[in-house]
């Protein structure tokens, strides 16, 4: 299994490769240094939401509600801005992640207490989430004028020369690495999802596992709803909507079987870059910006299908099936 | 004990051994009794409630919607699910408004809509049945890619100018204030309900939703059913897009956005399984009446849209959580 996924990072790389030697056959600024660090400053938001979903997705359940938590957070935190101008950047993000932890939280609980299979759960607080959103803002937009210059600036500000988004993006990656490659709790979301029964056996306890995963994708969901509102510097019940479909996508693109157990970091951020790179090099190769959906849509029907043929050599595709029904 | 919680997961309940019929006319009564509270509350609420056309005008809300929830019940009974309708019709309405540029006539524009709904369902069928892939990933997947062909063709225009005569589907009347839209929807209902409970298909929609390697086992084609239940949905969503098309005049490659939540909301709160294997049409329908009261209802008392939404989302975590606190709660009282 360990070699299949280094196959596939590597083919995903190796299209990525390919992908900008193509663009900068015509474009030859697009694999400028500079223009690829652009590239993984625009994707961080996406890279670090995908890896909260991946957490999500490895334990055979799936969290819809990311992007409408983070449009809740994001309006928490705008809206606490424009109010209190006074209160410090920082605790601004520890309320968004808390916000977000809570939200996530509340999924994770009706997955393990009431044994709701995790994709009604979160369809039904995607809805209520943004409607949420809507009633604490009245449908009014907060925007650059009502936050405060730090509040917008943070994420901008250098550190040894990469802005401080990447930072994050650098920093979520190295710590979704070690919990899933270091610790008891990564290790027991890869048992669940090869299977659940086995794990059971093992000390598992499957239903508290899938609640910590739902409050790591809650958690992440929140920091990046500051994130996201500061970078755009706009809060407002539409941001990120439909976004939840752009991260299982950068998760499906990079390898993660949606059947659970199956997946790495690494392959999780090659799949957000691939979509990264893509929406920067519509408008460079004069593609109109139109076209990304579907391109996308096309991008991970191939990516499953690829998938589902490196995972059908286990030979154990019906026994999985059996299972999940 | 939460432990035990996989193994009760990959348990298959034996449904045969439980009172199936009278357990679903439980449901089904109370669908009925939610139902009618709503309409006594709305008409309590709102003084424009209680009137034959105000009646008339609130099946709109719902028939569009509920004619893809009768397919996607068997869908969903039989273990899959189909997150791609709302796109299907954007797409089947994108090509419809294309056909009038081009100057098709009505019937002609009625047989493209179908027609690129039916071609959309077996894509999706194909992807699944042969392919062997999630067909909640497939139709994520085709979600965007067939929104994305409408967003390609369109941008940001919108398609107008449809024929006079193409109106009467969205808009027209049968027979007083019965709509072509009620009619097809009741019509579509007795179909859906002979074809899931008075046909050996239906009865193979329910055993391969029990239990898909039984079911092959047991001689049931099942992927041949599974790809004709895509097709069902592809079909539904196709007439869907004819009747939203028409009721509006217009076609932006935005049309119908989020209806499949909707959708699948409907079918859930109608009493089918979303882990399959069991649901009746007769609970569909009742849930996307109850689903047309809910939202009219509060749109008479203006409220907004996305507020209604958190409606539709509470209930449907509700109704799924209710029965199984309830069932778990018997479960320790016996």
């Amino acid at each position: 299994m360990n070699r299949l996924i280094r196959n596939r990072e590597i083919w995903l790389a190796g299209a990525i490769a390919l992908l900008i030697g193509l663009i900068s056959t015509r474009f030859g600024a697009f694999a400028s240094p500079g223009n690829l660090a652009t590239i993984f400053n625009d994707t961080s938001i996406l890279m670090i939401l995908a890896l909260g979903q991946m957490v999500v997705i490895l334990t055979r359940s799936i969290d819809l509600s990311m992007a409408s938590n983070l449009a809740f957070t994001g309006m928490v935190v705008a809206m606490l801005n424009a109010a209190f101008p006074a209160i410090p950047v920082p605790v601004l993000m520890l309320v968004a992640a808390g916000v977000g932890l809570l939200l996530g939280a509340v999924n994770g609980l009706l997955v393990w207490k009431l044994d709701i299979p995790s994709i009604v759960v979160t369809l039904g607080t995607l809805t209520i989430y943004r409607g949420a959103t809507f009633v604490i803002s009245g449908g009014a937009w907060v925007n650059a004028d009502r936050m405060s210059p730090t509040f917008i600036g943070l994420q901008r500000m250098q550190f040894i020369g990469v802005p401080l988004l990447s930072w994050f993006a650098i920093v979520g990656i190295a710590l979704f690495f070690l919990m899933l490659t270091r610790t008891a709790l990564g290790r027991s979301f890869y048992a669940i999802g090869v299977n659940p029964t086995a794990a059971v056996y093992a000390g598992i306890n499957v239903g508290r596992t899938k609640f910590l995963a739902f409050c790591i994708s809650g958690l992440v969901a929140g920091i990046c709803g500051y994130l996201w509102v500061s970078r755009y510097v706009i809060a407002s019940v539409e941001i990120a909507n439909g976004y939840e479909l752009n991260i299982i996508a950068a998760c499906v693109i990079g390898g993660i079987s949606i059947a659970g157990g199956i997946g790495s970091v690494g392959g999780t951020v090659l799949g957000a870059l691939f979509l990264g790179i893509i929406s920067t090099a519509l408008p460079v190769i004069n593609v109109s910006p139109f076209w990304q959906m579907a391109i996308s849509g096309s991008a991970i029907i191939l990516a499953v299908v690829l998938n589902a043929r490196g995972e059908r050599r286990q030979g154990r595709i019906i026994l999985k099936k059996a299972e999940a029904a | 004990m939460s432990t035990i919680q996989p193994t009760q997961a990959r348990h298959i309940p034996d449904r045969l051994d439980r009172p199936l019929r009278s357990a679903l006319l439980g449901w089904e009564a109370l669908l009925v009794a939610v139902a009618v509270a709503i309409f006594i509350i709305n008409s309590f609420a709102s003084p424009y409630f209680l009137d034959v056309w105000s009646l008339s005008d609130l099946t709109f809300n719902f028939t569009e919607k509920a004619l893809i929830a009768l397919a996607m019940a068997l869908l969903i009974i039989a273990g899959e699910i189909d997150l791609s309708v709302a796109a299907i019709i954007a797409l089947a309405s994108t090509l419809m408004g294309m056909a009038v540029q081009f100057g098709f006539s009505t019937p002609a524009l009625v047989g493209i809509g179908i027609c690129v709904g039916l071609a959309c369902g077996v894509f999706n069928g194909l992807l699944v049945t042969r392919l062997g892939l999630p067909s909640i990933v497939v139709t994520i997947s085709t979600m965007s890619l067939f929104r994305g062909i409408a967003f390609i063709i369109l941008g940001d225009q919108a398609y107008k100018g449809y024929p006079a005569s193409f109106a009467f589907f969205g808009q027209g009347y049968v027979w007083w204030v019965v709509s072509f839209e009620l009619a097809l929807f009741l019509a579509a209902a007795v179909v859906y309900y002979v074809l899931l409970h008075r046909t050996n298909f239906g009865r193979y929609v329910f055993a391969i939703g029990n239990n898909p390697v039984a079911a092959q086992f047991s001689g049931v084609r099942v992927d041949r059913i599974k790809l004709v239940l895509f097709c069902l949905t592809g079909l539904m969503s196709g007439i869907a897009a004819v009747l939203i098309t028409s009721r509006l005049g217009s076609t932006r490659p935005s049309i119908a956005q989020g209806y499949e939540l909707e959708v699948i909301t409907m079918v859930v709160l109608g009493g089918v399984s979303i882990l399959g294997g069991s649901g009746s049409i007769a609970g569909v329908v009742l849930a996307a009446l109850i689903m047309g009261l809910v939202t009219f209802g509060l749109g008479l008392l203006n409220v907004p849209g996305i507020v209604m939404s958190i409606f539709v989302g509470l209930l449907l975590i509700l109704v799924i959580a209710l029965p199984l606190v309830w069932r778990r709660f018997m479960r320790k009282a016996a």
